[in-house]
């Protein structure tokens, strides 16, 4: 019985990340956005996940290391909603074209 | 053809075309369904790759808290806009390019990749082994990391509060 490959895991983290910065870098609507940029840091815990199994120095580091990441984008996550309501309070709009100023 | 590749193939058939139904749909709501889907396929993965722990805690934080805070998002900002104004066809058309460029550029890395198997039993105890070295290798980025969300939970609440009003009607 063998084992699934390790390119067979990147590829897909590969996909995965390809989707998500496509989504990143043509969506107008912000919340969008930030959707696309979750889904590339899940491509990241991908692989940093099979690395810690399938790696040159396989341990538990990498899970770890998945963890802090998890850690990260969740307050991430957090603080561009309450960015991103602040500025639909004073735009009125979440159309990420619209936001080109700093001030009003 | 093991049990393990078809598990993996389904996950990952599940994970990129709820992905990229994610980027073609056009309601945003639609969205969110699919994008819960691409993280529970994508916890399924970990446990493939042996890492029970952080299966769990992708389904509670990614598939819970964040897919809610998007939608809180979403349900507080848009009502009618169901993102029909699309991006210029040239930009999309330009990003698509190299976006497609990248992929190859990193699939000729992956497919030259030769790292040779050592195994580990990861799958023995993990939550354990994940607490010892948490608590032993790895407490100051722990405690940062504590430090991190408590700062996000109050930044987040200050640059949300609503301090136009002064003591009106909140």
């Amino acid at each position: 019985m063998e084992n699934v490959p390790l390119q067979a895991y990147l590829l897909l983290a590969l996909a995965l990340f390809c989707i998500g910065m496509y989504g990143a870098l043509t969506k107008k609507n912000s919340v969008i956005v930030l959707i696309s940029i979750e889904l590339m840091l899940n491509a990241a815990n991908i692989n940093l996940v099979a690395f810690s199994k399938y790696g040159v120095l396989p341990s538990i580091n990498g899970q770890i290391f998945a963890l802090f990441s998890i850690v990260i984008a969740a307050a991430q996550s957090a603080v561009g909603i309450a960015i991103l309501i602040a500025a639909y309070r004073n735009k009125n709009t979440v159309n990420m074209n619209l936001f080109n100023k700093l001030k009003n | 053809m093991s049990g393990e590749y078809i598990v993996f193939l389904f996950l990952s058939l599940v994970a990129v075309s709820s992905g990229t139904l994610m980027l073609i749909s056009k309601k945003v709501m639609h969205m969110m369904v699919a994008l819960i889907f691409t993280f529970i396929s994508i916890s399924g993965i970990y446990i493939l790759l042996s890492a029970e722990f952080i299966a769990a805690v992708q389904v509670m934080v990614y598939s819970g808290a964040v897919a809610i805070i998007m939608i809180f998002g979403i349900m507080l900002t848009n009502h009618h806009d169901s993102s029909r104004n699309k991006a210029p066809l040239i930009r999309r058309l330009l990003v698509g390019i190299s976006i497609i460029l990248f992929s190859i550029s990193m699939y000729v890395g992956i497919s030259h990749l030769k790292i040779s198997l050592a195994e580990v039993a990861l799958h023995e105890n993990n939550t354990e082994k994940i607490g010892i070295a948490l608590f032993s290798d790895y407490v100051i980025p722990f405690e940062i990391a504590s430090l991190v969300l408590l700062v996000a939970l109050v930044g987040a609440i200050v640059i949300a509060k609503n301090d136009n009003v002064e003591g009106g009607n909140q």
